[in-house]
């Protein structure tokens, strides 16, 4: 093996000779902010295939096999491998860290070694608490002297001001997943400004920002958002430092591929340091990077072994990134997720493919290092992508299961052409738009809520307003539908009520300084709530509808129990008869969401998402009237429920597809699993027809699809002999896991969901 | 002079293309089941139909509950069609189309025929599935609306087709025959069952009368599997291949290299 040492410092001379801009198109982007501009008037699209990619270095190689021992020794330590319990995370609380100095080409870690985590309490410092004590690492009393006594949290926020209907909902599993005790994340900060412009550039137009909020009225929001400004400015300063301890020069323009990335990376990394975020998602940074990879080409200095080089360290340290978390909440995301999404393809507004050799670099990571649930490779389809890059994405999906597909089609005439996916289907556009993430609320257990007036099916607890219930033996669809209609407006207010005071003390407590440092003044805010359960909702009205569900009640008069005679139509075989049910439940909650008031001016938007919460939300919901027996999982997202739907792929996919994004702008999952076999005999026919398939789901209106090819047997094996597939991984609702990290009940999940397989 | 008279209502008075909006008769049928999204009959995305009613009574057959017509549900064309009308676009995007299987479709050449007139309405490519035991109940009009056929031929001797089918072999050649003197495109299909289908002589034979056919584009050659097993049990049939084993690959490869070796384009 031929191992080079690498050179941190930069000659002073020959950078100032290279101009940062030199080669480039001037635009706006040369007197404003405004990346967008910079990648228009700059991209070289890439309409070929995947020939020119050149595979891992010996460097790659090496430094990769020393990741994978560090990944193993981590699983070996019951999924945490060490912890800096000795200081409050920030931007340069740590000095440099290194995997191994010599090998890494692009460098960069949260603390001084890589996968050892760091404490970041200000979301809130029961969650670090917690997570010191389950992995070994009580008893620290600097931080019991500082929290909460000397530093009030996000989390301790939150609890001083939600109300008593708040908490019941929260309680009682109608509400879950609420980011009130960690970071809230999906806040996607323009990572690409700081290469494009350096941080000095960049402090500058913070300087004018705040200076442009001078104004005769000082009042609260004037001051809150001058405020804001003054700690932006702070962090991009700590950023220059902790680039500085790197040996790099942050406050000037990267002038090669290679600061591109490293700058770039750089900034993420300030991220990732202070905030532990639920989802922190990177972008859309491929095409912007392909910008410099290929004037290094034009001048000689970088060939495709180094480009492909250099996006594999880059992606290698995006697949360390680590939050000190719960076992408990692994338990409701399992897997460790950190939501790296990295946005690639797409189409530009003028009908440009966006797609560049570094959208082909990004995914072949996936073969260069093996398959990853992170980062959270997220394609961009359009059916008019270059038919290179679609057989490309398509093999990759099939050979790896690791990719997800949104409809940029669908979405490119809301949020444009420079938008990202943050978590797993949410599009914002890039440094002009935050979401203020909220969860999602149990739509089965509110149908239930509607039944019994209010009562919680399980506990017997009056948690929403007291209604009478429904009093026949017969469930009469009219009746239910009377009574859902006040339940979830109720449930509505209680949600709206609850992100309104968590995303309060959250911007008060933990504002996330470096991500905010890189959007733009004046940004768009949604809040984003969430549904699950809609499949179960759904098949319960239309088995009232069609067949005839007899209510069973208890000692306490709770409907606790459903018979179904008769069949009834459900959701996912393309029957408009119970699909136009969905659509109604959706279109409706949302109608309910927009009569809130929401936090900060936010908009309200919807998305059909559970990540793998499925299963916690089914254990937390009694029996329902579609024949779901009380614990059963829901189906993940917008799916429809496991087995119900009988009449193959197209029929599923159609079914999904007619959920109405415009009453779902947070976005709509669908995960899809087929057996390759199923896909065709070879792999050529594979590409072809998974290629099909995606253009006909997203033609027909279709948001999201997670693409998992491979065989029930393979899980099994893989569930009983770990070891032997330590980096399988599979797509669930909006994001990749690591198969053995989910625990033995998500596995068992995951296995009995609909493969898609030969008649 | 602009007529303001409103056209009578469901009729648009949008010009539609040819025969898009003609009203055709329902032709009563019976169908066993479909599948949307099969990648494996036919080219692309399909939308596969299931017809029931089969003359052969296949050793092997892994769809035994196809075999009576009369066990299908009763349907219409015109209702099949409405339900394939909501998949048009997706199949076409998907660069696929419809497959009409079975059972075996020209057991019911009336409903088969009205389905494949809609499809072609519609713009969507058509695969027949068959036995070619039934060619003469497709007319020129019917094999006009085929795009592809999907062609078992399950044996290569009279002998043996009779032993395994039930029925005599020489009309699904002359099916064969007919097709290629029109230019008709065939992927034919051969299913290898050991000590049953696995004699090379007769393999080689197929291969020699495919070649020669001139229009086989394509040669499947399938393994036999037991997955369909259980159904016979529902049809009162004792299953006689309980005993017999899936081919080993190396057998699956050598059937194949015969068909390849012809000069024919095996999957």
């Amino acid at each position: 093996m031929n191992i080079q040492p690498r050179e941190f410092e930069a000659d002073p001379l020959s950078v100032a000779e290279r101009a940062p801009w030199r080669g480039y198109e001037d635009g706006v982007w040369t007197r404003e902010i405004d990346v967008r501009d910079f990648i228009q008037k700059n991209v070289v699209p890439h309409e070929g295939d995947a020939a020119f990619l050149a595979g891992a270095t010996a460097r790659t190689d090496a430094l990769w096999a020393k990741v994978k021992t560090l990944l193993e020794a981590e699983i070996a330590r019951g999924g945490v491998l060490d912890v800096d319990a000795s200081v409050v995370a920030s931007i340069v609380s740590h000095g440099a860290g290194y995997i191994d100095r010599d090998l890494e080409q692009i460098v960069g870690l949260q603390t001084d070694a890589p996968l050892k985590r760091a404490i970041m309490p200000f979301g809130g410092w029961r969650m670090v608490k917690n997570g010191l004590e389950a992995y070994g690492f009580e008893g620290q009393p600097w931080f019991e002297k500082v929290f909460p006594s000397l530093r009030k949290t996000h989390n301790d926020g939150v609890f001083d001001v939600y109300t008593p209907e708040a908490l019941k909902c929260r309680k009682s599993g109608v509400i879950t997943g609420l980011p009130d005790a960690y970071g809230r994340g999906r806040i996607i900060g323009d990572y690409r400004r700081v290469a494009l412009y350096g941080v000095a550039r960049l402090i500058e137009d913070k300087k004018a920002q705040g200076a442009s909020l001078e104004l005769d009225t000082l009042d609260e929001e004037t001051l809150r958002r001058r405020e804001e400004i003054a700690e932006q400015i702070r962090a991009l300063k700590e950023l220059v430092v902790m680039g500085r301890s790197y040996g790099f020069d942050l406050s000037r323009p990267a002038v090669d591929a290679r600061e591109a990335i490293q700058w770039t990376y750089l900034a993420y990394l300030a991220a990732v340091k202070e905030s532990n975020g639920a989802a922190m998602s990177l972008g859309r940074v491929s095409s912007f990077l392909d910008v410099y990879v290929e004037r290094d080409f034009a001048e000689g200095t970088l060939d495709e072994e180094g480009a492909q080089e250099l996006i594999d360290h880059f992606v290698m340290k995006l697949r360390i990134v680590r939050f000190l978390r719960t076992p408990e909440y692994d338990q409701l995301f399992s897997g460790d997720p950190t939501w790296v999404t990295e946005s690639i393809g797409g189409m530009g507004i003028d009908g440009r493919p966006l797609v560049t050799k570094s959208s082909f670099r990004f995914l072949h990571t996936l073969e260069t290092l093996g398959p990853a649930p992170e980062p959270n490779l997220t394609v961009l389809w359009s059916e008019r992508l270059p038919k290179g890059f679609k057989d490309y994405c398509a093999l990759t999906s099939i050979r790896t299961s690791s990719i997800q597909y949104e409809s940029d089609d669908l979405m490119r005439p809301y949020w444009g052409d420079d938008y990202g996916i943050a978590c797993c289907v949410s599009a914002m556009r890039i440094g002009k738009q935050m979401q203020y993430f909220g969860a999602r609320a149990n739509l089965a257990k509110t149908l239930l809520y509607a039944i019994n007036g209010g009562r919680d099916e399980l506990s017997g607890d009056q948690i929403g307003p007291t209604f009478a219930p429904v009093s026949g033996d017969v469930l009469d669809v009219e009746e239910v539908k009377a009574k859902l209609l006040p339940m979830m407006d109720w449930l509505a207010k209680v949600y709206v009520g609850a992100l309104n005071s968590i995303h309060y003390m959250h911007d008060k407590y933990m504002y996330e300084r470096i991500e905010m440092a890189l959007h733009d003044r004046d940004i768009l805010r949604t809040m984003a709530c969430g549904i699950a359960g809609l499949s179960v909702a759904a098949d319960s009205l239309s088995a009232m509808t069609y067949a005839k569900v007899k209510v069973i009640r208890d000692a306490r008069g709770l409907a606790h129990d459903f018979e179904i005679e008769g069949d009834y139509p459900a959701f996912g075989n393309n029957d408009a008869r119970v699909d136009d049910i969905a659509v109604w439940l959706v279109e409706t909650f949302m109608g309910s969401l927009r009569k809130q008031k929401t936090y900060r001016g936010s908009v309200a938007t919807l998305s059909v998402l559970t990540i793998t919460s499925n299963v916690v939300y089914g254990k937390k919901t009694g029996n329902t009237p579609d024949g779901r027996k009380a614990g059963q999982p829901f189906a993940p997202g917008a799916n429809p429920m496991h087995g119900r739907d009988v009449k193959g792929p197209v029929a599923s996919m159609a079914s999904v597809a007619k959920l109405p994004y415009q009453h779902s702008q947070d976005g709509i999952s669908y995960t899809f699993t087929i057996v390759p076999s199923a896909l065709g005999a070879a792999e050529a026919e594979r590409v072809e027809n998974l290629t099909g398939l995606l253009d006909g789901y997203f033609f027909q209106g279709g948001h999201h699809i997670n693409v998992n090819v491979f065989d029930r047997e393979t899980l099994l094996h893989a569930m009983d002999h770990p070891e032997l597939y330590p980096q399988l991984t599979i797509r669930v609702s909006g994001y990749a896991v690591n198969f053995i990290k989910l625990t033995r009940e998500q596995q068992l999940d995951v296995i009995s969901r609909t493969f898609h397989g030969l008649h | 002079m602009v007529s303001t008279e409103r056209p009578p209502a469901g009729y648009s008075p949008a010009r539609k293309p040819s025969g898009l909006r003609a009203v055709r008769p329902a032709i009563r049928g019976w169908i066993h089941s479909t599948e949307t999204g099969g990648a494996v009959d036919g080219p692309g995305i399909r939308y596969v139909l299931f017809l029931s009613g089969c003359l052969l009574r296949c050793a092997y057959c892994h769809n035994p509950d196809t075999w009576h017509m009369h066990h299908g549900k009763p349907t219409t064309s015109r209702e099949v069609l409405a339900e394939i009308a909501t998949y048009a676009k997706f199949l076409m995007h998907a660069k696929g189309g419809v497959t009409l299987s079975g059972g075996e479709p020209l057991v019911q050449p009336d409903f088969t025929h009205a389905i494949l007139r809609g499809c072609k309405e519609m713009g969507l490519h058509t695969a027949l599935d068959t036995s070619g035991y039934l060619g003469l109940h497709a007319d020129d009009y019917l094999l006009a609306d085929v795009d592809l056929v999907l062609l078992d031929i399950k044996a290569f001797t009279e002998e043996t087709y009779r032993a395994l089918t039930g029925v005599a072999l020489q009309p699904t050649l002359d099916f064969a025959e007919r097709l290629a003197r029109m230019g008709k495109p065939i992927w034919l299909r051969y299913v290898l069952v050991p000590g049953l289908t696995d004699k090379f002589d007769e393999i080689a034979g197929l291969a020699a009368f495919a070649a020669r056919l001139g229009n086989v584009e394509r040669v499947d050659v399938l393994p036999f599997h037991k997955m369909g097993e259980y159904k016979w049990a529902a049809e009162g049939v004792p299953y006689t291949l309980t005993d017999t084993e899936p081919p080993s690959p190396e057998l699956v490869d050598r059937a194949r290299a015969v068909f390849r070796d012809h000069g024919l384009t095996v999957a």
